[in-house]
């Protein structure tokens, strides 16, 4: 039975056993990894509201698509034909690069090629919390997603993955301000460390000397030291340099490549497996070079008949 | 025995309510708005342990904050502890709080949740995530000011399924 003078436990007392239950619970999780899998079975609990919280944003896309203008969808539509045509180009140009690049590493004697593979994730959430800057994708430990993973968008690098539940990842973001990523400028392979400034179009590099030779415009790609990101992706430009004679260090901001705030689908690059150099990929070689050859010289033979043809004339 | 048996009658509403402060917690919202999102999940937590205290306490308080912490992806433990002294300072005062008019309960609620934003701040620091300046505690203004709309929704909820 129940009077109005029993009390189970004081409201003070829960209080005291909550504050304690959750010091070592956070002390648990900063230290040990024992708690992981606990949180990926939790979290079965709430990704529904994650998914539901996507809902607005899907349905808004869909009505842009399904009544989307006649107009709109034509000038769309010639802008990716554009596109594609320049883009058709560039590969054009990277099949000779990359014949080229196995030749050189061929001579170099180099005993590997560096293959990456990806998958695409759309991303369904953003951190509600204005301070951190991590987005939510849905791909998770289910696709093979791994923490530490690199994340890109189709003009450099996002960040990584710092947190895998079965359904979906959690990404933290190259701005926010507990993350730093070793770079290098692509000009002349100085290597620095860009952190990021809780800005989404700010990075900072962390101790640059005043005599280092950096000049706004320069391309910042990643330079894969420290294993966690792979060489070569662009990660951001330099906006900015400021000496200041009163500080050890110059100031240099740059901004990142990616979209930060506004895509919608991410890649996620998985660790480069090495490739045993070989005949194969020798023979591939040879015959991506020999395309390539044809085709220039099915080029040259073009541009000298239209050369004949205009001198005739 | 048959009013024991009631006694969790309805929490299926409460649920219900808790599930879509998440939702719109984590609803996406450009980021020049993101800062006047309110809190939704300490104002319906507050309003649901002023209305049923003997049912709601620092226990369903601390509960609601672990799963805030699963969903926000933050430490286990930081949203339960400061969402349970959010729940403990409501029970309390919530003999007071329903005597309130509303823009003294306005100013309780900014109380609260000024509290809960700020044991959070301080346990990010600890946890190595710092943050600068004030727009920080925005949201807890936004929260005061939308806290009479929250109460009358909610008190339509709790009339409808005759919570009590």
């Amino acid at each position: 039975m129940k009077t109005i003078f029993t009390r189970d436990a004081a409201p003070e007392h829960r209080l005291l056993f909550v504050f304690l239950l959750s010091m070592v619970l956070m002390f648990c999780e900063q230290r040990f990894s024992f708690l992981d899998p606990v949180r990926s079975a939790l979290s079965y609990l709430v990704a529904p509201a994650h998914y539901l919280s996507h809902w607005p944003t899907q349905i808004a896309d869909w009505f842009d698509e399904t009544f989307a203008d006649r107009t709109q969808l034509i000038e769309k539509n010639r802008q990716l034909e554009q596109q594609n045509l320049l883009m058709q180009r560039r590969v054009m140009k990277m099949a000779a690069l990359a014949a080229e690049n196995i030749r050189l590493r061929a001579l170099l004697n180099s005993s590997s090629l560096v293959e990456e593979s990806v998958i695409v994730a759309e991303v369904i959430g953003v951190d509600p919390d204005p301070f951190t800057h991590q987005i939510i994708l849905n791909r998770g430990s289910n696709d093979g997603v791994y923490t530490g993973q690199a994340v890109l968008d189709a003009r450099g690098l996002m960040g990584q993955v710092v947190s895998v539940e079965p359904w979906m990842s959690r990404v933290m973001l190259v701005a926010d301000t507990s993350h730093a990523i070793p770079v290098q400028i692509n000009r002349n392979g100085v290597r620095a460390i860009a952190a990021g400034s809780g800005f989404l179009d700010k990075l900072v590099l962390k101790h640059m000397p005043d005599t280092a030779d950096v000049k706004e415009g320069d391309l910042l790609v990643s330079s894969g030291l420290g294993g966690r990101f792979p060489f070569g992706y662009p990660v951001a430009q330099i906006v900015s340099i400021q000496h200041d004679p009163g500080k050890p260090f110059a100031e240099v901001v740059a901004k990142p490549k990616s979209r930060l705030n506004r895509v919608r689908h991410v890649l996620l690059v998985f660790k480069s497996q090495n490739v045993q150099f070989d005949e194969a990929s020798d023979r591939q070689a040879d015959a991506i070079m020999e395309e390539v050859l044809e085709q220039l010289s099915d080029e040259l033979e073009q541009t000298m008949d239209e050369m004949e043809a205009s001198s005739h004339e | 025995m048959s009013k024991e048996a009631s006694a969790l009658d309805g929490l299926g509403a409460v649920t219900m309510t808790f599930m879509f402060g998440f939702w719109l917690t984590g609803l996406h919202l450009p980021e020049n708005i993101e800062l006047f999102r309110p809190l939704w999940v300490p104002l319906i937590l507050i309003y649901w342990i002023i209305a049923l205290p003997y049912r709601m306490g620092v226990y369903t308080a601390a509960v609601v904050g672990l799963l805030l912490d699963l969903f926000l992806g933050v430490p286990l433990g930081q949203n339960a502890f400061s969402l349970a002294v959010v729940g403990y300072l409501a029970y309390l005062l919530h003999l007071r709080i329903r005597l309130f008019p509303v823009w003294q309960q306005c100013l309780i609620v900014l109380l609260l949740v000024g509290i809960y934003q700020l044991i959070n701040r301080v346990t990010e620091g600890i946890m190595g995530q710092s943050s600068e300046g004030l727009a920080y505690y925005q949201p807890t203004l936004v929260s005061a000011f939308i806290w009479p709309w929250v109460y009358v929704i909610l008190r339509a909820v709790r009339r409808r399924f005759r919570l009590y």
